[in-house]
């Protein structure tokens, strides 16, 4: 049977479940003097008998679909006399299985192979036919036991309760399996990636060009790893980021906190908060086609020679999409300091922009210093502006006119297209990540903890 | 100011000492608020520079030069004699449009000029024609004027016309110019609406490529991000909000969560590309793995935004619901659930808006590939909106300029819907206490 027609049949086991679940609790509760005399309300029966109808049944459905594929490829493969060893062998070949038994195959097969996409097939038939009885036996099975034990003394609703509230745990451990899956992803594959290539000449070499020659013979693919110009690249485009974002965000931020009426704040608000609005692929398409050769045509009338796809361009219009984001983080902490610390300030004859200087920024800083390295955690990890306007080169230069790139640059260019997963090229795109995941994670870690005890000092 | 109190001036000196020094302090303050107006001004400018540069490269796209034929369905140019399947599928299509070209300037004899002449037409044409005989067989043998898109050159140079005399010639050649020019004259080549760039899937060639295939795969994505992240961050933000214990494993629960918010997106993509399709082995390019990645992705945006909206409903409505003895499940769901829904609406458009104009994960788990066809559900492979975007900005041909700008506008446009719709229904909906 079809996977959506399974769970259309189990939708009706579970709602005809529900019926007699509620129905039964009520003819149950007749002899005794009516519903009153339920422990829980007539529905809860329902929601019990049904929970323990659908719930069984989903997860044995839902874990058979994840593994069964994995569980029909090891039982093919090993019904294969002389397979190949290799990983990327025994790849092959089952796709040339799959292949057959999809029936779409050109060329020659032997007739191991043939045998092995029948055997697929009847494995798989056999599969969905066990699937669909295993489901359904569990589904009624269970549905059927728990309306036998229907009466009028069960707590439904305490049962009922309890199933829902795991439910709802398991849910908020969501985040923490998508961490463990984000560390445990780049992890297992940077720890091979290290395997072939030092952790140190990883950090510290130089040289960066991740091309391997395939044989060895060939010119100009040396395969080298150092990543140092990976990060002073992303280092420089950040800062140019930061160099805009900082100081803008966080002028608007006290302008509109402290000097502006409500006029201009209804205004200007909402329209700079649309920067952070703009998806990140159209600042991309924005500096790549107006901001780089605007930047290259002034460098040029300043007689300097300027990259078509320089750092500067990139680092610019970063800076314009993190403006939003250190604005109203500013904005949060500023309109967090007392008003007492102002109008003390102002009572003593200070001038506005002095109390702002003196009193509410150091008042605000910590908040601030928190916001500047969320700020900074977000330019390091973006990646669409840099893979549109920033170049491939992997140069080691402190001039921002000239190309440089990034560790996402590095990271998308790696991975994207076709991809064999045991060579070393692809594996350290996932060192990358875990270089990027890491410093954002200390980056974020350090930046909350600020702006939470700052929080707490005035509450 | 220190000095002034300390030392024993009289008032007279004190007055003057900071007369004198007023002039300079005033100053400074207007300085420091040009600074803000300044920067208030910078942020505007960015808004309004970006927003004229997109929509004046892009505006353009929504019309296409559109050149007319008198094309006939000769059997013999054609090379069938009935219109079936198999006929169809090998008729030359093209030869009906050399001939209307020819018939239409019958002076082109050399063997070069030709060539330019039948590259005035889009090589989509022949396509047309086909789809048309397939529906309307009885047309064979008969003569009918249409309407054809132009070649993506002819469609640039017409366009800059528009702009200044002599145009933009780019690839076209003089000769050519003036066939164009000829045509426009007699009202045979027009601009009109470009129906294709939304009908029509991705194409090498520019002036037959459409979004409607990126539109229709980031629905699915969104689709299967709503459909997963909703209940799970709801059910999380009620967990967290009203059921959680203080213990260690809640306050990792909320570490975790306030530190996937800042993990940047790309991340998410090498989680996608690890765990969903090297491990379970789902397929590549699907808008299911999509979905799930953004998921993931969108997923503490919602869970926070939610428990924000349960944190504003006050704490009496829980009491007096307790205290006519509703358990807290019953409280929760009830009471506190209902009114905390608009906010997590509001939370949850908010979130999907943010999954739409995702790129980056999405490049990692193959959702790059060149597609042409719409995708028919959630496993078949797509792109989508923004990915598309990225992908013409980086084709060489002029022509795409425009149509990345012009989708641009459309992926703006349904981010701004979308939002005002999250900033309507939080006025609408929510409730102060």
């Amino acid at each position: 049977m079809q996977t959506p027609t399974l769970f259309a049949l189990l939708l009706l086991l579970v709602l005809v479940a529900y019926g007699t679940g509620f129905s039964r609790a009520i003819a149950t509760a007749r002899s005794r003097g009516g519903v009153r005399s339920l422990a829980s309300l007539p529905n809860y029966y329902g929601v019990h008998t049904a929970l323990w109808c659908g719930l069984p049944a989903l997860v044995i459905l839902g874990l058979w679909m994840l593994f069964d594929d994995a569980i029909i490829r090891t039982l093919v493969l090993g019904g294969v006399a002389d397979k190949p060893e290799t990983i990327s062998g025994q790849n092959l070949l089952y796709a040339q299985i799959q292949n057959l038994a999809a029936g779409n195959l050109i060329g020659a097969t032997t007739p191991q192979i043939q045998a092995a996409a029948d055997h697929l097939v009847s494995l798989r038939q056999s599969g969905r036919w066990m699937q669909t009885t295993i489901t359904l036996i569990l589904a009624a099975g269970l549905g059927v036991y728990t309306l036998l034990r229907i009466s009028p003394e069960l707590r439904a609703r305490e049962k009922v309760e309890k199933v829902l509230r795991i439910i709802l745990l398991a849910c908020a451990c969501a985040a923490i399996f998508t961490t463990v899956g984000i560390l445990m992803s780049v992890l297992f594959e940077s720890l091979r990636f290290f395997q072939s290539v030092p952790v140190t000449e990883f950090l510290f070499g130089l040289h960066w060009s991740p091309q391997m020659a395939l044989r060895s013979d060939q010119v100009g693919s040396s395969g080298a790893f150092g990543a140092v110009p990976l990060f002073t690249g992303t280092l420089m485009v950040s800062a140019i980021a930061m160099f805009v974002a900082v100081p803008v965000g966080l002028m608007s931020a006290i302008y509109l906190a402290e000097y502006a009426g409500n006029k201009v704040r209804a205004f200007a608000k909402p329209l700079i908060e649309i920067l952070a609005g703009v998806p990140t692929v159209v600042y991309g398409f924005f500096a790549a086609l107006t901001v780089a050769p605007f930047v290259r045509e002034v460098a040029q009338s300043m007689g300097m020679e300027a990259s078509s796809e320089s750092a500067l361009a990139a680092g610019l219009v970063m800076g314009v999409m993190i403006i939003p984001f250190v604005s109203s983080l500013s904005d949060d902490v500023i309109n967090a300091v007392p008003q007492s610390l102002r109008d003390g300030a102002l009572g003593l004859g200070s001038t506005k922009s002095e109390t702002v200087r003196k009193v509410v920024i150091p008042a605000a800083l910590p908040g601030i210093v928190g916001g500047v390295l969320l700020a900074v955690s977000r330019a390091i990890g973006e990646t669409m502006i840099v893979v549109m306007a920033a170049g491939l080169a992997a140069n080691l230069t402190a001039n921002p006119l000239e190309s440089v790139t990034t560790v996402t640059v590095q990271i998308v260019t790696l991975l994207v297209g076709d991809q064999e997963f045991d060579s070393p090229k692809t594996l350290a795109a996932f060192a990358l990540g875990l270089m990027l995941f890491i410093s954002t994670l200390i980056l974020n870690f350090i930046a909350l903890h600020v702006v939470k005890k700052y929080r707490e000092q005035y509450d | 100011m220190t000095d002034l109190t300390q030392s024993n001036l009289t008032q007279k000196q004190v007055r003057e000492r900071i007369e004198a020094r007023l002039a300079s302090r005033h100053r400074k303050e207007k300085i420091f608020r040009g600074f803000g107006i300044a920067s208030i001004a910078f942020g505007v400018l960015a808004v309004l520079v970006l927003f004229t540069d997109i929509i004046s490269k892009g505006s353009s796209a929504f019309v296409q030069t559109d050149i007319q034929l008198q094309v006939t369905y000769d059997p013999a140019a054609l090379g069938i004699e009935t219109v079936d399947e198999e006929s169809l599928a090998w008729a030359n299509f093209d030869a009906v449009i050399r001939n209307a070209l020819r018939e239409r300037f019958p002076e082109v004899t050399g063997r070069r000029d030709k060539r330019e002449l039948y590259s005035l037409v889009s090589n989509g044409a022949g396509f047309e024609l086909r789809e048309r005989l397939q529906e309307n067989p009885q047309l064979l043998g008969k003569t009918e004027t249409l309407w054809f898109n132009a070649d993506d050159d002819v469609d640039t140079y017409v366009k800059s016309l528009s702009k200044s005399k002599e145009g933009f010639l780019g690839r076209t050649s003089e000769q050519k110019a003036q066939w164009i020019l000829a045509l426009r004259e007699s009202g045979e080549l027009e601009k009109r609406f470009n129906t294709t760039f939304f009908t029509n899937g991705d194409s090498r060639e520019p002036e037959q490529a459409g979004i409607r295939a990126a539109l229709v795969g980031s629905l699915f994505t969104l689709l299967v991000t709503l459909v997963l992240s909703f209940p799970i961050g709801v059910a999380a933000a009620i967990y967290l909000e009203e059921f959680a214990p203080k213990n260690r494993w809640t306050d990792l629960i909320e570490v975790n969560i306030n530190n996937l918010a800042a993990v940047p997106s790309i991340v998410f993509g090498l989680l996608g590309l690890a765990i969903f399709i090297n491990f379970f082995e789902l397929p590549r390019s699907a808008p299911l793995v999509g979905g799930l990645v953004l998921t993931l992705m969108t997923l503490p945006t919602i869970i926070i935004s939610s428990r924000a909206s349960l944190k504003s409903v006050p704490p009496s409505i829980r009491e007096a619901a307790m205290g006519m003895g509703a358990s807290r499940m019953q409280v929760v769901l009830h009471h506190v659930l209902p009114l905390a829904m608009p906010g997590m609406l509001t939370g949850a458009i908010i979130g999907m808006a943010q999954a739409l104009g995702e790129t980056a994960p999405l490049l990692m788990i193959g959702m790059v590939a060149f597609i042409v066809d719409v995708p028919h559900g959630i496993t078949d492979p797509s792109t989508v909106l923004p990915v598309q975007i990225f992908l013409w900005a980086d084709s060489p041909e002029r022509a795409f300029v425009e149509r990345t700008s012009a989708a641009i506008m459309v992926l703006l446009a349904v981010l701004i819907t979308m939002n005002t719709c999250a900033v309507w229904l939080r006025k609408k909906l929510e409730r102060r206490w």
